[in-house]
């Protein structure tokens, strides 16, 4: 144990809550996912990682910079879930949803493999925006701006994601048709449309942590393989019922491995799997999770 | 009448004596990360390094022509081992180059060992090569990670760097990077504050850096390699630690790692390697003709190194004619002393060490480069009986005690 | 899992001896037509696919951490080979109960959700036992255990012939599993587990037995595969390897009782071929898996059995 100053500490909850912020992305967009499709989308890591190569590609070749990227990336790779979903996805609903994880973790060795081909696996520098270096000189360390800027945009993010599906129309449908499609289409509601969207919203926000990602991250190819196992367990400490669950344990687990790294760093790695396994024994459901 | 007998023995030996070359082929095998994180400093560039130096023969030694094969051994010791295995058994293969990733490298020693064949490791780092899993048929090129720690460890103490703090990948070679690096910085008269360890592919370093920021030593050191250097550094720019007054050391980092991150973020890096295209007139040819078939890319030490690994082993073939028994070509090599515009002179030891001096280096400012590739400015000459690990410290069976035994291999 | 195989094909018991025959027979020619460390690692991994199956065939559960067993039972193996001098055997069935241990801890966590949580929790619990293994100190981190004596069976084809009777051993332990009155509980709470339940089976013990069963004869395969290469390294333990062991089954065929050997012998012979290609295994596995899963879900042998109206 070290003997670390309350400052240098919360420099350090800072950090975790960066990685939270990914964490919480990319739990919202599997939860979403898995909400109204039923599928766990094993290549979540690998549209992240596609994301942020489609941010390095228009910076290399297009010349175009951070900012746009920030909305084309995602934008690209939605209209990538969409054609996912059209022709793979959709061939296997109603399927065990067993089939749906293994359907994806096959796109995701594909995507994985390509890129690893094209750009070897020790990836590819990002420049950090150029309204966003430096850093503010805080007593107990430099805060990069770029670190901050991180943490809010996903935090508006998040809670706008979670403000449309519980507060507007079209989140009550969504709502509607995970409990009980048939019905909405009943309504009138294009079910197959909606689940393409939300697919392709689902993909769209594991894009933009990518493109978030990019600049501290570097881009590299298996960038997201592991820490898509990391986020399923994540997943499953949250209770994959809830929006809002997934945001906060998001976050939550972010600090909490953050704080490991400063005490126990060696198990950083393994901190959140042992929280999992500790919540299944006691609250199977998970911490926010409806109970099955 | 003895006489007579005598002199005519030895007249028929050279005609008794089997002298061949097994199936009238030389085949070398370029064993290395062909599509991973060490692509880049050994890949295609060595396997093009190993017909440079085919070439030097002109391609064939007597009626016997010389092959080069290579393969992708994934940094996977069991993928490795089994291609050593087959090569070996089945595709006649007759010496494997190269290999980096020590795991990997320590599974192809031990498979060339019990097949009689040859082992020349240009990339891996381990000591222990030399040291505990020394071998008759091994011999290890380039560097290894004493040699690393001993050439930067001491120097930077020696030029002002004396207190340190340890950044350590948390396993097996991180560990031993660590632990050789701060008893050389010990011994130099420095001090070691501390000492993080992070878990292996770490991507986000912030944390450890900043713990590293606060102990206020003069000198980090990177005990790692691979992604986690490079994500160091890219984060130790990003937190200002270069520009805060700290020196950050890599204890395993390459010419090819500097290319990928670029000076911005490089500069101020201190490393040390046995190889760089232009140290001297002889590298500098070397490295041009290198370059022209690697798309104007610059040679790394390992890629360096194999070429003069499989020029040296060629040269022992040659004088004995055979490629046969590969105990006997290693022995001819360690006989003989080394030459090539690489490393210039050098020997190989009886343990397997092939000696010859390291450099301690800088990477420069991007004002300082003149273009790419103009990366490094030297700092210090370590001579090799100072950088490479004595003799009779590693535990090799192979090597006679002060006591004049010899352990029993 | 439940539509793909099984079908009307499994109602009626029909002899097997034709196609075991076969099995004899191959296994028996196999190191004199092709390169025998090949062979063996084939007839491994087929055990291994054989006691995957059996958890995702014949129970329904998709455990995406067998490489946990696999892998634990090789370090296991080597260790106790290498470090404690066992006899080869000894050593296997040393690994055998390791593999059996871990199944029964990681199956009492992992029961307690169903379907895909279950998957992922698997998965996790096998990524936490790959960060421990890369730490530990005497799995030897990334070097793995070297140099694993193979004592009395240094011979190719002794130690291909023991590989085989191994193989053999295991394959009619699952072969008796499946049809014995245990085996037919499990099917039963693979096609019903509430109606399982209300007909007074305590379904999780089976489970969790079933569990540990699967867990056992995966590690008794990765502990043989340690002996074989003289070899225990992360690659044992990594998630990788239990997509591909997933994948070798889905290939085979899941739910019948040679596919699994069909898939494995499959995707081995595949990676042999391929070796050259470095990253393209990835995608070529990937892109098997996708077309599996969309239009090949019953699997070569799955295919094979019902053009031949029998099981298989």
């Amino acid at each position: 144990m070290l003997a670390v100053p309350v400052q240098a500490l919360f420099g350090q909850l800072l950090i975790g809550l960066i990685n939270g912020a990914f964490y919480a992305l990319l739990s919202l967009g599997l939860a979403i996912i898995f909400g109204l499709l039923n599928v766990i989308n094993f290549c979540h890591g690998a549209l992240y990682m596609l994301g942020a190569f489609v941010a390095w590609f228009l910076l290399e070749k297009a010349g175009v910079g951070y900012w746009p990227a920030l909305i084309l990336s995602p934008l690209a790779v939605g209209l990538f879930g969409v054609v996912i979903e059209r022709t793979l996805l959709r061939r296997i609903r109603g399927l065990d949803p067993l089939y749906g994880l293994l359907l994806t973790f096959g796109i995701a060795l594909m995507l994985q493999g390509l890129f690893s081909n094209w750009f070897g696996s020790s990836g590819m520098p990002y420049e950090m925006p150029s309204q966003l270096l430096g850093g503010q000189i805080l007593p107990f360390m430099v805060l990069p701006n770029y670190r901050v800027w991180v943490i809010a945009i996903s935090l508006v993010i998040c809670l706008g994601t979670w403000a449309i599906i519980e507060g507007t129309r079209l989140g009550s449908w969504l709502r509607a048709a995970t409990e009980n499609a048939p019905l909405v289409s009943a309504f009138g509601i294009n079910v197959p449309r909606m689940i393409t969207v939300t697919y392709a919203v689902g993909v769209a926000l594991a894009a933009l942590a990518g493109v978030l990602a990019a600049p501290i991250y570097r881009v590299s190819p298996l960038m997201g393989a592991d820490l898509i196992i990391v986020v399923f367990a994540v997943v499953v400490i949250g209770g994959m019922g809830s929006i809002m669950g997934s945001i906060v344990t998001g976050f939550i687990l972010g600090i909490l491995e953050g704080l490991t790294k400063v005490f126990y760093p060696e198990a950083s790695s393994t901190v959140i799997f042992v929280v999992m396994a500790v919540v299944l024994l006691v609250r199977p459901a998970g911490l926010f999770g409806k109970q099955a | 009448m003895n006489a007579r007998i005598a002199l005519l023995l030895t007249l028929a030996l050279p005609l008794a004596a089997r002298a061949e070359i097994t199936g009238k082929v030389i085949k070398i095998g370029v064993l290395n990360d062909q599509s991973g994180l060490y692509a880049d400093l050994a890949g295609q560039g060595s396997v093009a390094a190993a017909k440079m130096a085919a070439e030097e023969f002109g391609g064939k030694i007597g009626d016997a022509k010389i092959e080069v094969v290579f393969a992708d051994h994934q940094n996977k010791p069991d993928v490795g081992s089994n291609i050593a295995r087959q090569w070996y058994d089945v595709d006649g293969v007759d010496v494997i180059v190269d290999v980096p990733t020590s795991s990997v490298a320590l599974a192809v020693s031990q498979i060339t060992r019990d097949k009689n064949k040859v082992f020349l490791g240009s990339s891996p780092g381990t000591s222990d090569l030399t040291g505990k899993a020394c071998s008759p048929n091994t011999i290890h090129w380039t560097y290894d990670t004493y040699a690393l720690a001993h050439t930067t460890g001491s120097a930077v103490v020696q030029t002002g760097g004396d207190t340190w703090f340890f950044l350590t990948a948390d396993y097996a070679f991180g560990q031993a990077l660590e632990r050789d690096t701060a008893a050389v910085v010990t011994e130099s008269g420095g001090k070691v504050l501390g000492s993080v360890r992070h878990p292996l592919n770490t991507t986000d370093f912030s944390s450890f850096l900043l713990q590293a920021q606060s102990s206020k030593a003069k000198v980090i050191g990177l005990a790692n390699a691979g992604g986690d250097t490079i994500n160091s550094i890219k984060a130790a720019s990003e937190f200002g630690i270069v520009k805060g007054g700290q020196k950050m050391a890599g204890l395993l980092v390459f010419l090819s790692d500097i290319h990928a991150l670029g000076l911005q973020t490089a500069q101020g890096l201190l490393l040390s390697e046995s190889f760089y295209w232009d140290r001297d007139e002889k590298t500098r040819a070397f490295s041009k003709k290198y370059a022209q078939k690697m798309n104007g890319r610059m040679p790394t030490m390992a890629q360096a190194g194999v070429y003069s690994a499989v020029l040296h082993y060629l040269k022992a073939v040659k004088a004995l004619n055979s490629d046969a028994d590969g105990k006997a070509v290693v022995a001819q090599m360690k006989k003989t002393p080394t030459d090539d515009p690489v490393f210039g002179k050098g020997t190989i030891r009886e343990d397997g060490r092939k000696m010859h001096p390291m450099y301690l280096y800088e990477v420069k400012k991007p004002s300082e480069s003149k273009g790419p590739w103009d990366y490094y400015k030297l700092v210090k000459e370590v001579p090799a009986e100072k950088a490479f690990r004595p003799m009779d410290k590693g535990e090799c069976p192979l090597v006679a005690t002060k006591t004049g035994a010899v352990t029993p291999k | 899992m439940t539509e793909a195989v099984i079908e009307r094909i499994e109602a009626r018991p029909v002899s097997q001896r034709v196609p075991i025959a076969i099995l004899l027979a191959v296994l028996v020619l196999a190191p004199w037509a092709v390169y025998p460390v090949f062979a063996m690692k084939a007839v491994c991994f087929a055990l291994f696919a054989c006691a995957f199956n059996l958890l995702i065939g014949y129970v329904g559960l998709l455990s995406f951490g067998h490489a946990l067993f696999f892998g634990g039972a090789s370090y296991a193996s080597a260790y106790a080979a290498l470090a404690w001098n066992w006899p080869p055997e000894l050593a296997i069935l040393f690994s055998t109960a390791v593999a059996g241990a871990l199944g029964l801890v990681v199956g009492t966590i992992a029961i307690r959700r169903q379907g895909i949580y279950f998957a992922m929790i698997t998965l996790a619990l096998a990524q936490m036992f790959y960060f421990f293994c890369l730490r530990a100190d005497f799995t030897g981190g990334e070097n793995g255990i070297q140099g694993v004596p193979r004592a009395h069976l240094e011979n190719t084809y002794v130690m291909y012939y023991f590989v085989a009777a191994v193989f053999l051993v295991g394959f009619a332990i699952i072969y008796r599993v499946i049809h014995s009155p245990f085996g037919e509980v499990l099917k039963a709470i693979r096609e019903n587990e509430p109606r399982a339940i209300s007909l007074g089976y305590k379904t999780d013990q089976y489970k969790v037995l079933a569990f540990v069963l699967s867990a056992a004869l995966a590690g008794l395969a990765g502990g043989t595969k340690a002996i074989v290469f003289q070899l225990a390294s992360l690659t044992d333990v990594h998630w990788g390897m239990s997509g591909e062991i997933i994948l070798m089954t889905l290939i085979g065929g899941i739910g019948t009782v040679f596919g699994p050997i069909v898939g494995a012998v499959f995707f081995i012979t595949l990676e042999n071929y391929l070796s050259q290609l470095g990253s393209w295994v990835m995608v070529v596995e990937g892109a098997i898996f996708v077309i599996c899963v969309v239009a090949f879900r019953r699997g070569i042998v799955g295919e094979l059995a019902r053009v031949l109206k029998r099981p298989l």
